[in-house]
């Protein structure tokens, strides 16, 4: 039985009534201190590479690669699904949350071999991700350098 | 134009041989085990895992549990089982057919999502009634990780789920029916009728909001099944639906009193609601089709067997999508099966 469009539309305005609203505010809040934490943490790893010596645009390299680390770490110890559930965007936008998208299928595709199991879904939620971001860098590098030729 | 409680058929079947409940096992994960009903489970699982090597072998062993349990309770061996009726959510539910290569029972695999609980019952109690059958092991399984794998993201990403999501049951249930009882000395109930659902779809799309998709199915089988039996809702000392969560439950109240039956909140409870604790972290409650079938087979068999409840209406629900098809933008048509069980 389908409900024709009366029926579905004093549904709807039944379910508006019924339904939690998405605490808006604390999930602003929230995504604003965990991402702010996870980035201030990255400034402090970054001042340790130049600390180290190392130039700013050198220090970049080792500094993603040290997020990135602690993002795929925390994914494997079953912390940052946590995290995400928590923080909300403020995990998920940084490079730790991408890590984090990249070894949550990979760890559990495992179990139907490192080819058609790990290999295949590891980009299962990232690969929109990849796709669309290159696409843009793509364009926009084409743009940039049509205008500088002329 | 078609209303709510109004197929044109009856769907109500009566089972005049009324086959008993012999017996029920249930088995939950660590998360059940810690919710307000984990007293009343036959076993609660320390590991989410069960030392398997994934989420779906867990699930399996899950099931194998439940029959087991069941099967222990009743002091039945596995070949008294004349037939044997499973489901769960895995895709081609390799979950039962997998458990079912452990029995020799002849064997048929259900899926109505988290609806299968009480399909599998209705049939069961069929062909108990029908005499075809001396006994039926009816069983389901669901587990969060597998779910969620395979229904939404992997378990590990850490995405935030929405106040309207509900949260998969880790467990499994199973029921015994048979046609005559076989535990002495003990309370005796019995299958009494049962209301075959329709598929009911009120334009519901969002996947994360399936006690919304399921409300409609379920209060259209209650009111079907009321109408057919001819009873008033005050009948029952129980109307306990599968898994339509808080905003679910509150919508079939409200739809059901739309048609003009009114039912009061403490006599319609929902397995989904009961299950956790909102401090659990769980959203909007539980799901999944071991939602109904360990909350049944753990917590209201017991209460009727200790005479608490005497007459109990089972409504299981399910919303029938795929992530498939869901992404194709469809909305989600949904299923809910009434059996009614009394004590005698």
């Amino acid at each position: 039985m389908k409900a024709g469009p009366r029926e579905s539309r004093a549904y709807q305005r039944l379910h508006a009534k019924y339904r939690p609203q998405t605490p808006l505010l604390r999930n602003v809040t929230v995504a604003f201190l965990v991402g702010g934490t996870i980035c201030a943490f990255g400034q402090l790893v970054y001042d340790f590479y130049l600390g180290l010596g190392f130039t700013p645009a050198e220090a970049a390299g080792p500094l993603a690669g040290t997020m990135i680390f602690l993002g795929a770490f925390l994914t494997g110890l079953g912390v940052y699904d946590w995290i995400g559930d928590f923080g909300g965007m403020g995990a998920a936008l940084p490079i730790t949350g991408f890590a984090n998208a990249i070894v949550a299928p990979a760890m559990e595709s495992k179990r139907e071999g490192l080819v058609q199991g790990l290999g295949t879904k590891m980009f299962e939620v990232a690969g929109p991700v990849l796709v669309y971001g290159l696409t843009v860098s793509f364009v926009v590098g084409a743009v940039r350098y049509i205008i500088r030729a002329y | 134009m078609q209303t709510l409680g109004d197929p044109p058929t009856p769907n109500t079947l009566w089972f005049s041989s009324e086959p008993r409940l012999i017996s029920c096992g249930s088995v939950v994960g660590p998360k059940e085990g810690a919710g307000p009903l984990g007293d009343h489970f036959d076993h609660v699982c320390s590991d989410e895992r069960l030392g398997e090597r994934s989420w779906e072998q867990a699930e399996r062993r899950l099931l194998m549990a439940a029959i087991d349990h069941c099967l222990v309770r009743a002091k039945l061996k596995p070949e008294d089982v004349q037939v044997l009726l499973a489901g769960d959510l895995m895709d081609q539910i390799v979950t039962s057919g997998y458990a079912a290569r452990h029995h020799n029972a002849p064997f048929f695999g259900l899926y109505g999502a988290c609806s299968t609980f009480s399909e599998a019952l209705l049939l069961g109690s069929v062909l108990v009634d029908g005499g075809y059958r001396k006994t039926a092991l009816c069983a389901t399984a669901s587990h969060h990780n597998a779910a969620e794998r395979q229904f939404r993201a992997p378990t590990e990403f850490g995405a935030q789920r929405p106040p309207l999501s509900q949260w998969t049951v880790t467990g499994a249930g199973a029921c015994l029916l048979g046609a005559e009882p076989v535990v002495k000395d003990e309370p005796c109930i019995v299958v009494e009728s049962g209301t075959i659902g329709r598929v009911v779809d009120y334009d519901v799309a969002d996947p994360y909001d399936l006690g919304s998709a399921m409300a409609p199915a379920a209060a259209d089988t209650v009111l079907a099944h009321l109408r057919d039996v001819q009873r008033s809702p005050e009948y029952y000392d129980l109307i306990l639906t599968g898994d339509l969560g808080r905003v679910g439950r509150d919508l079939a109240l409200e739809l059901a009193g739309g048609q003009g039956v009114q039912v009061d909140g403490e006599r319609w409870q929902d397995g989904g609601v009961l299950i956790y604790d909102r401090s659990q972290n769980v959203r909007a409650g539980g799901s999944g089709c071991a939602c109904s079938a360990c909350v049944f087979c753990g917590y209201v068999w017991r209460l009727m067997r200790s005479r608490n409840l005497r007459r109990v209406l089972v409504v299981a629900t399910g919303a029938l999508l795929s992530p498939l098809i869901s992404k194709q933008g469809e909305s989600i048509p949904a299923v809910a099966h009434a059996v009614s069980f009394k004590l005698v």
